[in-house]
């Protein structure tokens, strides 16, 4: 099992390289550093004036050098004035080492942000918090109601509640986020008035149910319909199980046989289901933080996205990658762990 | 100034009306279903089911909405009548005597005809781009399931680096005005694109190697349309004119593929590991067939349930990443008539005007179910089989 979860990690390691790589070409193609120079210096720069921006700030460096120097690998040079020999740091609002030194990722160093003009890390650690909120909320409420749901449909198969249920579940696997945030603020914000179409008062002032409640439902009901299909399929399944019809046969009620018995069997599955859940859950953050105009992490990327924001783009990057990986790798050990009967090798 | 309206009564007979040569072709298509049911298999056996009735009506509907555009939108989706601006559904435009049967939008344009001639840009390129994903997938999945070892260890480090990203940060690297001044999606359709070609090239080849006229004819066929098609989607150089895609589709087409060919690739080597335990593979390895006849005319075949439903929860899923595109503006032009793009444009302003938002959100989610509904008609009935 160690060794299992040992050899994990290392590719995980090897992805997060990987895909590192491939950002910072993405990022670093001309078109792109031209953008970034633009915003940063204005439209109507000369293009000789946005080729020396870029050449002054290092942008025009041997492209593994800045990879290996933003990675940590490669001591980053001080920006010296070759007019009067200081060394002044390339972001006025950003602390960066007056004499050459290891100062990347794998020292901590995230580097600095060009559209907020702030570090990358305290940026991006509040709005993680922001976003962590959200997907509590959002947890909170999908896991119980989809299981639910799951449990209810899946306990007699074939009944009308199934085909109800089973309907239902279908119909909001067909509403991604940005249909069913447009509907529910329709109806919820337009017509009753009763919730705010727009979150963003929670940055501030703190989460309400009058501002928080329209983004963690938008979020929760994409997610419902899949996770409640595999409960479903889960449980019917377990529901035809020897054991069942034992528990059954020996005079225990339906309602017994389901919650002491089917129940905690027909779990496992959803429980993976969940883990990998969150890749979808990260674009539902982008889409709903947009629409809600929540300071997250969603938010924070498509700023970043939108301006080229290299560094912040590449921190949100890893962010990502890191959480998609490590919820595999939860999902699988997890179900090693509650499944007996599989064994890793 | 107070323009007439039709009323609600007025709006739906209106659109029902406006529907008219779809009405008519779906009934055509419902009548010759029922009468020859039997003799059209599964398809056949998706009228046993109320799920799986609603779900191939939908389907079709969208499908003749995209066909009979011209007809049923009253109006040009890009045609501004300035005094239609924010109008309410049903207000009648005083210059051509036309109903706005779902209203205007801030821009003046009639959000019905949007809506329809949205469906076209929806029903071209989610289908196209959930089919090169297939191909795609299944020519990399089938090797890596049915050989297993390095092959498969490189090919599926490959795709878990792909489906590790969260698609909508893809999107947004794979999918901007600066990407189409450099080659990559080029580059990229020039790779996928390839696929198709090697696909039924290595289809044709492995079946009928022992007939050499009839290959000869079947590889130049394949060479033929399929080298056309690649010329004209990849280069825009196809000789006869035809086919052509503008930079920003073939961007949006490309990212799609790419953001959906691993899942692909993930179900078929799951397919493939499974079958390839089969007796009749073992039947064929011991007559001495290639691996690659054995993959294409003894798995694929046998894993074509899964796929089938696959494909069809696919289609949904990537009519869903072309409105988020849209709906973060990017890849489509700003003025598309798109479902994605219409969404964006209305979600801004419903604090005043609910009326834009709804049809496009509406569509996009009745076809999205369509699909879903179908798919889940199929998947039951593959499990009765």
């Amino acid at each position: 099992m160690l060794s299992f979860i040992l050899r994990r990690l290392g590719v995980m390691a090897l992805t997060m390289l990987c895909l590192s790589l491939v950002v910072f070409f993405l990022v670093n193609l001309e078109p792109n550093l031209k953008k970034l120079a633009i915003s940063q210096l204005d439209m109507r720069s000369s293009a000789e004036d946005l080729e020396s921006w870029l050449q002054t700030n290092g942008y025009r460096q041997n492209f593994f050098v800045r990879y290996g120097q933003w990675l940590g690998v490669m001591p980053k040079q001080p920006n010296v004035d070759p007019a009067t020999g200081v060394a002044s740091p390339r972001f006025a609002f950003c602390n960066e080492p007056s004499e050459a030194r290891f100062s990347g990722v794998l020292q901590g160093d995230f580097g600095c942000s060009t559209k907020f003009k702030v570090p990358v890390a305290q940026k991006l650690v509040p709005a993680l918090g922001a976003t962590g909120l959200l997907m509590f909320w959002v947890m909170a409420v999908m896991v119980p109601v989809s299981l639910l749901i799951g449990v209810l449909a899946g306990m007699r198969e074939g009944s009308r509640t199934d085909r109800t249920l089973s309907v239902a579940s279908i119909t909001t696997t067909a509403t991604p986020e940005y249909i069913s945030g447009v509907i529910f603020t329709v109806i919820f914000a337009s017509w009753l008035g009763w919730l705010n179409g727009s979150a963003a008062s929670a940055t501030n002032s703190g989460i309400t149910f009058y501002n928080f409640t329209l983004p963690v439902m938008t979020m929760a009901i994409y997610g419902i319909g899949y996770i409640a299909r595999m409960t479903r399929a889960s449980m019917v399944e377990v529901m035809t199980q020897q054991y069942i019809r034992t528990a059954r046969l020996k005079g225990l009620s339906f309602n017994a046989v389901v919650l002491k018995h089917a129940l905690r069997n027909a779990l496992i599955a959803p429980f993976t289901v969940i883990m990998l859940q969150f890749p979808w859950l990260l674009t539902g953050v982008v889409i709903v933080e947009v629409m809600f105009r929540y300071q997250g992490f969603g938010f924070t990327l498509v700023e970043a996205a939108g301006n080229n924001d290299i560094d912040l783009l590449l921190a949100c990057s890893l962010v990502s990658v890191f959480v998609v990986l490590s919820t595999q790798l939860v999902s699988d050990v997890g179900y090693a762990l509650l499944n007996p009967r599989i064994r890793v090798q | 100034m107070e323009l007439e309206t039709i009323g609600v009564f007025g709006i739906v007979l209106g659109v029902l009306a406006r529907f008219w040569p779809v009405w008519l072709a779906l009934g055509i298509i419902l009548l010759l279903s029922l009468r020859y049911k039997k003799m059209l298999g599964l398809y056949g056996h998706l009228f046993d089911s109320s799920v799986g009735v609603a779900g191939v009506m939908i389907c079709f509907f969208w499908l003749f909405t995209a066909i009979f555009s011209d007809i049923i939108a009253p109006f040009d989706p890009l045609q501004q009548i300035a005094i239609m601006k924010n109008a309410l559904p049903g207000s009648i435009d005083p210059g051509t005597g036309q109903t706005f049967l779902f209203g205007g939008d801030r821009l003046a344009r009639d959000v019905f005809s949007r809506t329809v001639y949205g469906s076209q840009i929806v029903l071209i390129i989610a289908p196209a781009a959930t089919i090169f994903a297939l191909m795609v997938g299944t020519t990399l999945g089938l090797p890596a399931g049915y050989y297993g070892g390095r092959v498969d260890s490189i090919l599926s480090f490959l795709a878990n680096l792909v489906l590790a990203f969260p698609v909508i940060l893809l999107f947004y690297l794979l999918v901007t005005p600066g990407i189409r001044e450099t080659a990559i999606p080029q580059w990229l359709a020039g790779f996928f694109f390839i696929f198709p070609i090697v696909f039924f090239a290595t289809l044709f080849y492995t079946r009928f190697s022992g007939r050499p006229r009839l290959l000869a004819v079947q590889l130049g066929l394949t060479l033929l349309i399929g080298g056309w098609v690649y010329l004209g989607l990849v280069f825009n150089a196809d000789p006869l004119g035809i086919i052509s895609i503008s930079a920003n589709q073939l961007n949006i087409f490309v990212a799609v593929v790419f953001a959906s060919a691993p899942g692909v690739f993930r179900i078929v080597r799951g397919l493939v590991m499974d079958i390839k335990t089969r007796d009749y593979v073992a039947a064929a390895q011991t007559r001495g067939e290639s691996p690659w006849y054995i993959m294409l005319w003894e798995v694929l075949p046998n894993a074509r349930g899964p796929l089938i439903v696959d494909a069809c929860l696919r289609i949904g899923y990537t009519t869903i990443l072309l409105g988020t595109l849209g709906y973060f503006g990017l890849g489509l032009a700003p003025e598309s008539p798109d479902w994605g793009t219409g969404i964006k444009e209305s979600s801004r302003l419903l604090r005043a005007y609910i009326h834009p938002a709804l049809p496009p959100v509406f569509a996009l989610m009745s076809f999205v179910l369509g699909l879903n509904l179908l798919a889940d008609a199929l998947r039951e009935q593959s499990l009765k089989d």
